[in-house]
């Protein structure tokens, strides 16, 4: 019984599919299961958007939007009917073809991510022994996307801001890769079904998620600033900033174009969320190992939501960092600490099972940390002040 | 350094998001307007016109004296004076404001007017729901829209109108007391006079001294209901003229 | 209708455009135009600025869309009728500019002031002072992008404090509360106790905004060493209040001038050291601090008695002829009344000393060499109401 529930998709399809000539149902079976992404995804961005807006809200003592609809649920449906509804402004000096296909193709690669993703118990959509590097292959192409958008609208200030936007993405793509190369080299494979199995097994009931090793706990921190960074998040969405000079490379899309941009991103979120979850954080496998009656498909929906509640956790604290600073950032910083990660991952590796390499590992990242942090502080003199009053 | 100064920032973000389930302190919306948090006392909107008693247009307390149109800053109050007189809420002939317009789209709510008017008949009005969709006239109130009662009154500004009505009923005591001891005196004098030869035809202003005694009869009446304010009679008994002009010299308000 | 020409000796038709700058060297410069519809721009105000890529070369600040005569009208009505007009001035701090207009009155006639109302004037003030300080640094964060959070939590304080300004007033921005010779309501013992249970809310409160934000190392990261005011150039432009304060050079005038009671209370004048943005925002949280000192002070001690001279006039007033100076130390700096008399009943000349209009003199020193997001930042700082700069 409760098999049957972890695999109730799996078996739905296979009944679903059965009624189809056999010569059709590879096809038809791979069919469904796109329909199924496309439909699922979208209705996970629409409770993440609400659930952005809402729990904003309650870090700022007031409730988010909850006219529409009870506790405001209705709400996407009516932002939604607002963005079809408005007036499609396409400026005349504008590359009328590229304005139209770049949100198309921004939102058509953002969704290819997701075959490769284990949701649950076989319930991946394509089985590829490459996955990973077919998600990054995919991932990489949004950049393409964001350009087009700020070079269609040919308005300086979009380019500008398309410009700072793939910049930004570019030196985030290899922190983002080089965390994820940890994971492989402790699997030992590209392929994302073969990491999750890893992380399935259980000691004393508490799962071996690469999360809870020294390296694992730094590469999915490194991970998690460099997927932020990519969908444009705060602290990082400076791109995208209201107050700033360049409202971004999206000023010139109205109406729908504008929605597809945003579907875009929050289905990256979404997508990137996957990945960190099926890498770092075990993918549909449970936590303890008496929950595992518990679908698996729960488990790895839960931990793509909880990851989405993070990153509207850091929105509604943090300031934006500055453009220069966050490439500072990004090159001085998270880069030489990923390297160390990877020479981390060898050290563990190579000292076999027992306590020693836990304590070997911890303490190599702990005192890089520490040095580099006083370091890059040091030499951009930001330090915490004191204050005198005057006689 | 190390990023506590981060990880302390989220974590008072984490408080005030779990707060705003438990307490009313962290989640402080009102649900305007199905929910209205109650205004406090004093607070003033737009003016209005008292009137005591059942009549608006008798009870009127303005006598037109046009102080408040001569201190308002923004000089949105336009009066014009009556050309007759009209019997007031106790009786007496005194003069109206034929016309007392205030625009409320130029009021900016300062409360001069209140202060200065000397027979405390223009005080702050709290609604403040007044939009309307007429440009031209919608905001521009005319005397009977600016006319509320004395028991409106006392519904917003309870504490300030029972000062108000403390007051007027001392003065109007202290008037009564006057035109008692004026009548007394008069009443011998014209006694002393009548003792003479043809006595000089009575002040005609004597009616007025009639009046005031079934009023006088309840002086601890707590309903708001209250005469006229006693003030234009003492210059209109003075000079028994038919016009009190203008402003009585309240320079030391 | 071409050559009108104005007293700047430009064409009236060119006042709209950003002005070419003359470029030196090679490469041009890019001129933008930022507001007066610009999210971050405290009201209407425009800044013309020439970049040089990402650094500013040259910054003008264009002001005056908010000009409403309020000198001109001062000086057409009589002096009680400024009253009211004196609180659209700084409209965050109605209560610091009524008080300043009086004292400049009492000083015109020599009219004295009973203790009561002395009491209260200070507490108002502080009051005041506390609210906008909380403001100006929430707006200061909402500008570098941390979506609104602070800025929440500071109104979420502030609306207390209005509370209770609407319960003593009548109203809780422009309250037209002073008058020349004390305060024109008696505060009653029920007001006097609900605002020690404000004031003891406060101390909380300012500890909440530290732990939030004076900590947070992208908060020092973007304000340490950005918009450094020297303090010899801040004392030569005349700048007053934190500004001054943050570039280290002592001077607060409640204890220069002694005005009102200020000496009969115990508190500090912070000062800071670099001068730059993160001196200024922690200036204003330690002045909030000690204005919560002068508070609990205060609300100790007042004295029962008159709350008005009962030989002052309201109405018919007349002052000898003569001339009066009152400044007061406003929560942005100082705001002074200049009033010349000629013994009619309207004054002869009125003359307002804004604050921010002279701390915005600096505003080109103190941005050269900057980003555009850090003008963004710098122009935050400097803490400005268009009310006031364009009266």
């Amino acid at each position: 019984m409760v098999s049957k529930l972890d695999q109730i998709f799996v078996l739905l399809k296979h009944w679903i599919v059965g009624f189809l000539p056999h010569v059709l149902q590879p096809a038809a079976g791979v069919l469904l299961s796109v329909v199924c992404i496309i439909g699922v995804f979208p209705a996970l961005f629409a409770i993440s958007v609400l659930l952005e807006r809402k729990g904003l809200g309650r870090m700022q003592n007031r409730y988010g939007p909850n006219r529409v609809g009870p506790y405001g649920i209705l709400q996407p449906v009516a932002d939604g009917i607002k963005a079809l509804t408005k007036e499609d402004i396409v400026p005349t000096a504008a590359d009328h073809v590229v304005h139209f296909i770049a949100p198309v193709s921004m939102v058509a690669v953002v969704f290819m991510g997701f075959a490769v993703l284990p949701m649950g118990r076989n319930m991946t959509l394509v089985h590829m022994d490459a996955a990973l590097l077919f998600y990054f292959a995919m991932g990489a192409s949004t950049e393409v996307s964001v350009f087009m958008a700020g070079w269609s609208s040919r308005n300086k200030y979009s380019l500008l801001g398309a410009m700072r936007a793939v910049a930004q993405m570019i030196s985030y793509e290899v922190p983002l890769l080089l965390s994820s190369v940890a994971v492989v080299m402790a699997t030992g494979s590209l392929s994302l079904d073969n990491i999750v199995e890893v992380q399935n097994n259980y000691t004393f009931g508490l799962p071996h998620w690469y999360i809870f090793t020294p390296w694992g706990l730094a590469g999915f921190v490194l991970y998690a600033i460099a997927a932020t960074a990519e969908t444009n998040r705060s602290p990082f969405d400076l791109p995208e900033g209201e107050s700033e000079l360049v409202a971004g490379y999206f000023t010139e899309y109205s109406g729908f174009k504008f929605a597809e941009f945003f579907l875009a991103e929050y289905v990256g979120m979404l997508s990137i969320s996957g990945l960190g979850a099926t890498l770092f954080l075990g993918g549909w496998s449970a936590p303890f190992a008496f929950l595992q009656f518990v679908p698996s498909w729960i488990w790895f929906f839960s931990k793509v939501m909880l990851s989405i509640c993070v990153m509207i956790w850091l929105r509604g604290t943090l300031p934006r960092l500055r453009q220069d600073q966050l490439m500072n950032f990004a090159w001085k910083f998270v880069i030489p600490f990923t390297l160390l990660n990877l020479v981390d991952v060898v050290v563990w590796r190579f000292m076999g099972e027992g306590w020693a390499r836990w304590i070997v590992c911890s303490a190599i990242l702990v005192i890089a940390y520490v040095a580099m942090a006083r370091i890059g502080m040091r030499n951009r003199k930001i330090a915490p002040r004191s204050y005198r009053y005057a006689e | 350094m190390l990023g506590e100064g981060i990880l302390k920032g989220l974590a008072e973000t984490a408080r005030n998001f779990a707060g705003s389930f438990v307490s009313k302190e962290r989640l402080t919306t009102v649900e305007y307007p199905e929910e209205r948090l109650p205004l406090p006392e004093a607070s003033r909107n737009f003016p209005f016109l008292v009137y005591d008693g059942p009549n608006w247009e008798k009870g009127l307390r303005c006598v037109a004296c046009q102080i408040c149109e001569k201190e308002c800053p923004p000089k949105c109050i336009y009066i014009e004076k009556s050309k007759d007189k009209k019997p007031d809420f106790v009786g007496k002939p005194q003069i109206y404001p034929a016309k007392f317009d205030i625009d409320i789209s130029v009021c900016m709510s300062c409360q001069i007017c209140v202060e200065v008017c000397p027979f405390e008949a223009i005080k702050m009005d709290t609604e403040f729901e007044l939009s309307t969709d007429d440009r031209f006239g919608g905001l521009l109130l005319d005397r009977k829209q600016l006319a509320r009662s004395n028991e409106y009154y006392h519904t917003i500004h309870p504490t300030e109108a029972s000062q108000v009505d403390a007051k007027l009923a001392e003065e109007k005591a202290k008037a009564e007391a006057k035109a008692k001891t004026d009548a007394a005196a008069k009443a011998k004098a014209a006694a002393d006079a009548a003792a003479k030869a043809a006595a000089a035809p009575p002040k005609a202003p004597e009616g007025g001294t009639g009046t005031p005694t079934p009023a006088a009869a309840k002086p601890r009446d707590t309903e708001p209901k209250q005469a006229a304010p006693e003030k234009p009679s003492d210059p209109a008994k003075a000079a028994s003229q038919a016009e009190p002009k203008g402003e009585p010299k309240t320079g030391g308000d | 209708m071409k050559n009108r020409d104005t007293t700047s000796g430009h064409a009236l038709e060119d006042w709209n455009r950003p002005p070419v700058f003359e470029t030196e060297g090679e490469g041009e410069l890019l001129e933008v135009s930022m507001g007066p519809h610009h999210p971050s721009t405290h009201g209407v105000f425009r800044m013309d600025v020439a970049l040089d890529g990402e650094r500013v070369v040259k910054l003008k600040p264009v002001f005056g869309y908010l000009h409403r005569n309020h000198e001109q009208i001062g000086q057409s009505s009589s002096y009680l009728a400024s009253m009211p007009y004196t609180d659209r001035l700084d409209y965050f701090c109605s209560l610091s500019n009524n008080w300043a207009y009086a004292l400049a009155v009492e000083k015109l006639v020599g009219q004295a002031v009973p203790e009561r109302a002395e009491y209260i004037r200070v507490i108002t003030a502080e009051l005041t002072r506390v609210q906008n300080h909380a403001s100006a640094i929430g707006f200061l964060i909402q500008e570098m992008g941390a979506s609104g959070t602070p800025l929440m939590y500071a109104f979420r304080e502030r609306e207390k404090i209005l509370d209770l300004f609407e319960s003593l007033t009548g109203s809780r921005m422009m309250c037209n509360y002073m008058r020349f010779g004390g305060c024109r309501v008696d505060p009653s013992p029920a007001w006097l106790d609900a605002t020690r249970k404000v004031v003891a809310g406060l101390p909380q409160f300012v500890d909440e905004f530290e732990n939030l934000l004076s900590g947070n190392e992208i908060l020092m990261a973007r304000t340490q060493g950005v918009g450094v005011l020297r303090p010899e150039l801040a004392v030569n432009a005349g700048i007053t209040g934190p500004m001054l304060r943050g570039s280290g050079v002592n001077y607060d005038i409640r204890k220069v001038d002694h005005y009102g009671i200020y000496d009969r209370f115990k508190f500090r004048v912070p000062l800071g050291d670099h001068g730059d943005i993160f001196d200024r925002y922690m200036v204003r949280i330690l002045e909030m601090r000690e204005s919560i000192k002068i508070l609990e002070q205060a609300l100790k001690e007042v004295p029962a008695g008159p709350i008005m001279d009962p030989k002052a006039k309201i109405r018919g007033f007349r002052p000898k002829p003569g001339e009066a100076y009152g400044r007061i130390e406003a929560p942005k700096g100082e705001l002074g009344f200049y009033l010349i008399s000629d013994g009619s009943p309207n004054p002869y000349r009125y003359r307002v000393r804004p604050p921010s209009l002279i701390n915005l003199t600096v505003l080109e020193d103190m941005c050269l060499g900057h980003n555009v997001a850090d003008v963004v930042l710098i122009f935050g700082s400097v803490d400005i109401v268009l009310g006031e700069v364009d009266r």
